[in-house]
């Protein structure tokens, strides 16, 4: 029953997000990456696909703490799970679908700041209809699955082997789509829509399904990460989430799948390593034979005692991955320079 | 109702606008493409002002006016690109106007635009294949799980693409990106997306215009032969020769007006065509 020491355990938790990102990464690449859709609410399709996993696997009210939600399923574990994550999935895509209806037609930097807009509506419902979604307590029964058969390090072994088969599963099915004429279409009407359509395809369809599909594969993230971490709070689901997948997606690449994949994994390593500064800092200040001892803190100071330290540290660290990236690779680290050219311009 | 109909509209507001301008025009029923007193305004600006004229089956038509004569507004009055403000449009008589783009180019209308739009960051193969009709694997279900039909279709339309490719000698460059074509190849390109939607009527707006000239005429054979094949051209050009020797009819527009329609010869020497366009003699 021993915990699993520190450095697996870190890992391991590193790999689980890093997969869960990565299935939002992939949703979000199919919007941007193929279709060319400037989507700045994807936070709001993950947001969808958590609660909606909540909502059908949380126990009655009666049985928590702080609860005020009128509308549960407490679907038992293990074999409500599935039936969780199709529901993330669907909702997530739902949702997708409804923002897409009315704003699919919107050109570029339009899109970014509707879809920008109503993920903050979204959250903002997510907040006040406490009927549905306990409001900013949030609903922190959701149950692990398979939990009380395993022991803890077993668990987070097996959920991650769940989460990365997961992750390889939707982009298998991602693959098969874009090697299609399916991922033909999306590009064309990434390239240029009017062309598009004179070539007689419905470039608003195609433009809802995508993004259908990429806000059910952020749904499906949302669920697998409610039943991971066991709580749906309204306070994970804000803007840096999304900006943390941009990021991922341009650094891996836009249009590449393996890409999205990569770059989730890099970026949200890089974010989770920032709390081993302080660490590093004291480390290197021990090892330094005494004359040396005075530069680090002449050159950064004495690292702030300040618990917001390191959570802010995040932003510099994928600050800083950016600017290398946009500087030595803008195409990203798998990215194709040819495809993705004219990518995000107006035909 | 009745501002749900637009074809009783057009016929009753703009039915005769046309015909002071258009002694020679000769509209029949026979023609595949039938523009009949189009009005295009935007703002207080007339562009086309109750054009009409007919493209027949099988034939090469020639569009010419000077610039701001209103001929790319009426390529896309005709395409949907926009809504016209009167009149109407038939293809193979029925109407088509106050149709979308894609519904007017799946009805078999293709056409190219001034400026080439070209899918640039994908390959020239990419670009044609684009362009197919009814593809089972363009619906993600169709691809997910009917791997089978969508492979026979895909071999077919890549056999199209080849032989396409190979018809406007692309061929060399199936698999380079769009993005590193020339601006002729370019032309040539968004021609053969147009044949890979097999329309009944190509619509070309300036195809040879910033074509070098033996690309210009490799592209002028490759529209003669496609036209020897029964294809009906319509097609925006100002070099008065090319338009000249390449054009069964010539349609003249000045003012967002017809002002002279018929055979080359004959429009040649109108007088109203050579005072608005060709400059005048002396």
């Amino acid at each position: 029953m021993a915990l699993l020491t520190g450095w697996l355990s870190f890992f391991i938790t590193v790999a689980t997000i890093g997969c869960i990102y990565g299935l939002l990464t992939l949703g979000l690449n199919v919007h941007y990456g193929y279709t060319g859709l400037l989507n700045f609410g994807h936070v709001a399709f993950f947001a969808a696909g958590a609660y909606a996993s909540a909502i059908v696997t949380m126990p009655p009210p009666s049985q928590v703490t702080n609860a005020s939600y009128q509308l549960w399923l407490n679907l038992p574990m293990p074999l409500g799970f599935p039936v969780s994550l199709a529901a993330a999935t669907l909702v997530g895509g739902l949702l997708a679908f409804l923002i897409g209806l009315t704003s699919v037609r919107l050109g570029t930097h339009y899109l970014a700041i509707a879809t920008f807009a109503l993920a903050g509506v979204f959250g903002d419902v997510l907040v006040n209809e406490a009927w549905l979604t306990n409001g900013s307590f949030g609903m922190n029964s959701v149950p692990k699955p398979g939990r009380a058969m395993l022991s803890a390090d077993a668990w987070q072994l097996a959920y991650l082997a769940f989460v990365a088969a997961a992750l390889v599963g939707v982009y298998l099915v991602l693959t098969r789509l874009m090697d299609a004429p399916f991922g033909r279409l999306l590009k064309g009407v990434r390239e240029s829509e009017s062309a598009a359509k004179a070539l007689g395809k419905d470039t608003n369809v195609v433009k809802l399904k995508s993004f259908a599909i990429g806000g059910a594969i952020a749904g499906l993230a949302g669920g697998i990460y409610a039943h991971y971490l066991g709580s749906v709070v309204t306070a994970q689901f804000v803007p840096h989430v999304t900006f943390t997948v941009w990021a991922a997606m341009l650094l891996g690449g836009a249009a590449s799948n393996v890409g999205a994949v990569g770059g989730a994994f890099l970026v949200v390593a890089f974010e989770e390593s920032t709390r081993f500064i302080t660490t590093a800092y004291d480390w290197v200040q021990s090892v330094l034979p005494e004359a040396l001892s005075g530069i680090l803190p002449a050159l950064f100071g004495p690292l702030p005692n300040n618990p917001s330290f390191v959570p802010s540290m995040r932003f510099v660290v994928i600050g800083v991955l950016f600017v290398l990236v946009v500087r030595y690779r803008p195409e990203g680290l798998f990215g194709d320079p040819a495809e993705i050219d004219a990518l995000g311009e107006e035909d | 109702m009745s501002a749900n109909s637009p074809t009783d509209d057009a016929a009753d507001a703009n039915g005769s606008t046309d015909d002071a301008a258009d002694a020679t025009d000769d509209t029949g029923s026979d023609d595949l493409l039938e523009v009949d007193g189009v009005v295009k305004q935007f703002g207080g600006l007339v562009a086309v002002d109750g054009v009409s004229f007919g493209v027949e089956e099988a034939s090469i038509t020639g569009l010419i006016g000077p610039n701001g004569a209103g001929k790319s507004t009426l390529f896309d009055c005709i395409t949907g690109v926009h809504d016209t403000d009167g009149g109407a449009v038939r293809l193979d008589g029925e109407p088509i106007h106050g149709r979308s783009p894609t519904e007017i180019a799946r009805l078999g209308v293709g056409r190219t635009f001034q400026t080439p739009k070209t899918f640039r960051g994908m390959t020239v193969r990419e670009n044609m294949a684009f362009a197919a009709k009814r593809q089972t694997g363009e619906r993600a279900l169709g691809a997910l799980f009917r791997p089978g039909t969508v492979g026979e279709e895909e071999a077919d339309v890549q056999a199209r693409v080849d032989e396409t490719l190979d018809f406007l000698e692309l061929d060399h460059l199936a698999d380079d990106y769009a993005s590193g074509l020339s601006g002729g190849q370019r032309k040539l390109l968004e021609l053969g997306r147009v044949l890979m939607l097999d329309p009944e009527i190509i619509m070309l707006d300036e195809p040879i215009a910033g074509v070098n000239p033996a690309l210009t005429d490799e592209l002028l054979a490759r529209l003669r032969e496609l036209n020897d094949r029964g294809r009906t051209i319509l097609f925006i050009e100002h070099d008065m020769d090319v338009v000249m020797e390449n054009c069964d009819r010539v349609v003249v527009m000045h003012n967002g007006q017809t002002l002279a329609s018929g055979p080359p010869s004959i429009v040649q020497d109108d007088e109203r065509v050579v005072e608005a366009y060709l400059g005048g003699y002396d």
